[in-house]
């Protein structure tokens, strides 16, 4: 790092390292970014390494997929199968799923890597969707994040799309099965549906195209987005500093933690083999998408127990959670409202997903930046939501089970659906209700716990013969965490420089009313000292 | 027909892989070479049965249906089986079994699903609560009702087949409730349709050509007697050789692989980022 001063004093007798470094830097400069980079601190909590998993998965598909693709080839042409599977012999097969076969069964390792590379690909997208969790409920998405939580919302949807046309490049039954149900859907949007499915699959489905061409997406294209989002996903955590909870020294304007280097990149390196540790021990333990098994794809069998991935799930869900009758004729065209509905139903819950920071913004008019992760049980409505969130999607997911749960837990497929539709409706309320009294009252707790202290269990015996449980205060340290939170009040309405109250402004006051009516507010210094002075003053007095 | 086309496909992928194979260990010599032969005896005697066979009729093993076994069939329904299917079988609150054939009573006893343990969505499958002996003495007394399908001659159970025949016949006829991998699979109001595993290949095709509980009845138009031994081949095949990916999770599909990568992928990951973060006391 002080090479620049070094250089003109240093005698011969530099170590190998220390040259090796100059000359790196004299021609790169780059002392100057490890520098600032190696000295940033990067807070510690497990929840912060989430991301990172979803990272380190993502280069695992990256490793494994090239791979794949050296062997791969997409091509819907006919051949007769002549590998080593015997009940495949000779059964008539596009060239993708005869590769994928001789991948599976014919090439050295192919086998591991294929399912390296699917169980990889679950993981990234259950890690970015616990990753988004986390930076939902602990508020890492306020100002000035918004935009990163809309690039990572935006990965979340592209790794979906990487996977769901991964699943459909084997061209097995389960693929076919797969792409039969997205043509449905996309054939149920009313003008440009038919029209959008002939121009996707080249004609009629599955025609012979389709293979080729989301291989294309699925390598090329949704591959460099994803990356490119990444860089600017990460750019933005290093420009933004990452989110801290609260903590003593821990200020809006600092970071605390180890820094980059050498102890967090320790950590993060190790993390990340690690990560690639486990995937490689559940690659090489448990069968994944078993294409021998569904066979080459044809278009008039379904097997029992066809399901998407598990990030798809929630869509099938939603399908499945329709009621009968939905579609109807009416103007000499056909109305697919069992399709329309869950594809506007799941459009709306996107949206709200991507906007939510955004939303909170506005009910809230703070337009101060905050680098101080929530707790969340300091956001009550926040966490409600959340948490209503959570079970809808859960119904959904649910749902694309419901055979399994039928079969697997002794109950009928309608029980199981209507049970379903009721948790996708109610679920979320109830949720909601039961998510923001749990957080007031563990705020409650919060509170008594600063004002009187935890309770030590210690009984003791007044000399009046009353007994008491003696509270143990807190240390200044754990008060610090349990206090530092902010809490805001309802908007009041207030007529602008027209003196006018808009509908907007109306409408902002009672969403405001509703996040922010009940409410536990921190304790205050006055409130401290006065129960510390009255505790000590009843003890004395009462008990004294 | 099948039978031809499983022999002339055989041949030369079996020639080239003995030929790609390491010198050290060809020939008679190779590891598949019994496997093979064994394959190939069986085709040709299983073909030279049917051929001899006149074809379609499943004909029962040469058991001696005699007088006395009826009777101790008869006496043993009346005993267990005619308080809902009548007297002499003609149905009472269960259905008639004139004419239902001796497989479907050695499927619906053998399996154990009747006697029935209770009224339910369908029959389910308990330990038989009868010998093999009494089965057949049942069997043998409700064929000697009326004509129906027969227990099936063993070649056509042995798994002696082809088994992408039978496994395109499977995944075209059976998978959708089935699954392709034979777990079984839900069916509407509480009814399901069986795993296949530890099913034996008599009661498989039995199954067929009965069409118990609410399977449809593949007859022997439908499916011919080798097709059906196929399909039975494929399922012995799938039984016996476990999935070289490893643990099969089932072969329930996404559902069991999903719940996997959350469960036990990311609960382990979440432990160790745990664990990494942890402060030393």
């Amino acid at each position: 790092m002080s090479t620049a001063t070094t250089r003109s004093t240093a005698p011969e007798k530099r170590s190998f390292t220390a040259a090796a470094s100059e000359y790196v830097n004299d021609r790169t400069g780059i002392a100057v970014a490890i520098k600032g980079l190696g000295r940033k601190a990067f807070p510690d909590h497990w929840s912060f390494l989430l991301g990172e998993v979803a990272l380190f998965s993502f280069v695992v598909v990256l490793v494994s997929g090239t791979f794949l693709t050296f062997f791969f080839q997409a091509s819907m042409a006919e051949v007769e199968y002549d590998g080593s599977y015997v009940p495949l012999k000779g059964v008539e097969m596009s060239v993708a799923m005869a590769s994928t076969l001789d991948i599976s069964f014919d090439i050295r390792g192919g086998l591991f890597v294929r399912q390296m590379h699917h169980w990889a690909a679950l993981l990234f997208v259950a890690a970015i969707g616990l990753h988004m969790l986390r930076v939902f409920f602990t508020g890492a998405f306020r100002k000035p994040r918004e935009i990163n939580w809309v690039f990572g919302f935006l990965l979340f949807v592209l790794a979906m799309a990487e996977g769901f046309t991964g699943y459909s490049l084997p061209d097995d039954l389960l693929s076919g099965n797969g792409l039969r149900i997205i043509d449905g859907m996309v054939k149920g949007i009313p003008l440009i549906g038919t029209w959008t499915s002939f121009l996707l699959f080249g004609g009629e489905f599955p025609g012979t195209a389709i293979v080729g061409r989301l291989y294309t997406l699925h390598i090329l294209l949704l591959p460099a987005l994803v990356v490119a989002l990444i860089a600017v996903h990460v750019g933005y955590v290093f420009i933004h500093k990452h989110t801290q909870f609260a903590g003593p020294g821990r200020q809006p304007t600092n970071s605390v933690g180890p820094p980059i280097l050498p102890i967090y990149a320790a950590k993060a390196g190790g993390f990340m083999f690690i990560i690639w540790g486990v995937i490689s021990l559940i690659a090489a333990m448990f069968t994944i998408n078993p294409i021998w098994n569904y066979g080459p794809y044809d278009p008039s069998p379904v097997s029992a127990g066809t399901q998407p991935d598990w990030y798809i799930g929630f869509a099938d869900g939603a399908l499945r959670l329709i009621p009968p009758g939905w579609e109807f004729v009416w103007l000499d065209r056909t109305w697919s409202f069992n399709i329309l509905v869950p594809l506007i139903a799941i459009g709306i819950f996107l949206v709200l997903v991507v906007g939510y920071p955004f939303i909170e913004a506005w009910v809230k008019g703070d337009k101060r930046e905050h680098h101080i992760a929530d707790r969340p049980r300091n956001a009550p409505i926040r966490t409600a939501i959340g948490a209503a969130g959570v079970t809808f999607y859960a119904g959904l997911w649910a749902a694309a089970s419901s055979d399994l749960l039928a079969t697997h837990f002794s109950l009928t497929m309608e029980g199981v659906i209507n049970a379903l539709q009721a948790t996708v409706i109610l679920g979320p309320i109830i949720a909601y209700f039961i998510t923001k009294r749990v957080c007031i009252a563990l705020q409650k707790k919060d509170r008594e716990i600063v004002l009187h202290g935890y309770e030590s269990g210690r009984i003791v015996k007044l000399p009046g013969g009353e007994f008491i449980e003696v509270h143990q205060p807190l240390d200044e340290y754990d008060r610090w965490r349990l206090v530092s939170f902010e809490s805001y009040e309802p908007l009041m309405i207030r007529p602008d420089a027209r003196g006018k109250i808009t509908a907007g402004q109306r409408l902002r006051a009672s969403v405001s009313r509703w996040f922010f009516e009940d409410r536990i507010a921190p304790v205050t210094r006055g409130e401290l000292e006065a129960a510390h002075s009255s505790h000590h003053a009843e003890v004395d007095t009462t008990h004294g | 027909m099948s039978l031809d086309r499983s022999v002339t496909n055989s041949m030369p992928a079996n020639r080239k892989k003995l030929m790609n194979r390491s010198k050290r260990r060809t020939g008679r010599r190779h590891p598949l070479a019994t496997v093979a032969l064994l394959a190939l005896g069986l085709v040709f005697t299983g073909g030279a049965y049917a051929a001899l066979s006149s074809g379609s009729v499943a004909q029962a093993e040469a058991e001696p249906t005699s007088q006395e076994t009826i009777e101790e069939g008869k006496k043993l329904f009346q005993a267990n089986c005619a308080t809902c299917h009548g007297l002499d079988a003609q149905g009472n609150n269960g259905p008639s079994l004139i004419g239902v054939g001796a497989a479907s009573v050695d499927f619906q006893v053998g399996t154990g699903r009747m006697p029935m343990q209770m009224q339910g969505p369908q029959a389910q499958v308990k330990p038989p609560q009868f010998t093999d002996e009494q089965v057949k003495q049942l069997a043998y007394y409700v064929a000697s009702l009326g004509p129906g399908p027969d227990i099936p001659a063993d070649h056509l159970v042995n798994g002696g087949g082809d088994a992408a025949n039978g496994a395109e016949l499977f995944r075209i006829n059976c998978a959708m409730c089935h699954n392709v991998a034979g777990a079984g699979g839900a069916l509407t109001e509480g009814k399901f349709a069986p795993a296949l595993t530890g099913v034996s290949g008599v009661h498989i095709y039995e199954a067929m050509v009965t069409g118990p509980q609410n399977m449809p009845v593949f007859n022997d138009l439908n499916i011919s007697p080798e097709d059906k031994r196929d399909i039975i081949t494929y399922l012995k095949y799938v039984q016996d050789n476990r999935s070289p990916g490893g643990f099969e999770l089932g072969s329930l599909g996404p559902v069991a692989e999903g719940l996997l990568i959350w469960i036990f992928g990311l609960g382990s990951i979440v432990a160790i980022t745990v664990w990494i973060t942890a402060k030393s006391n």
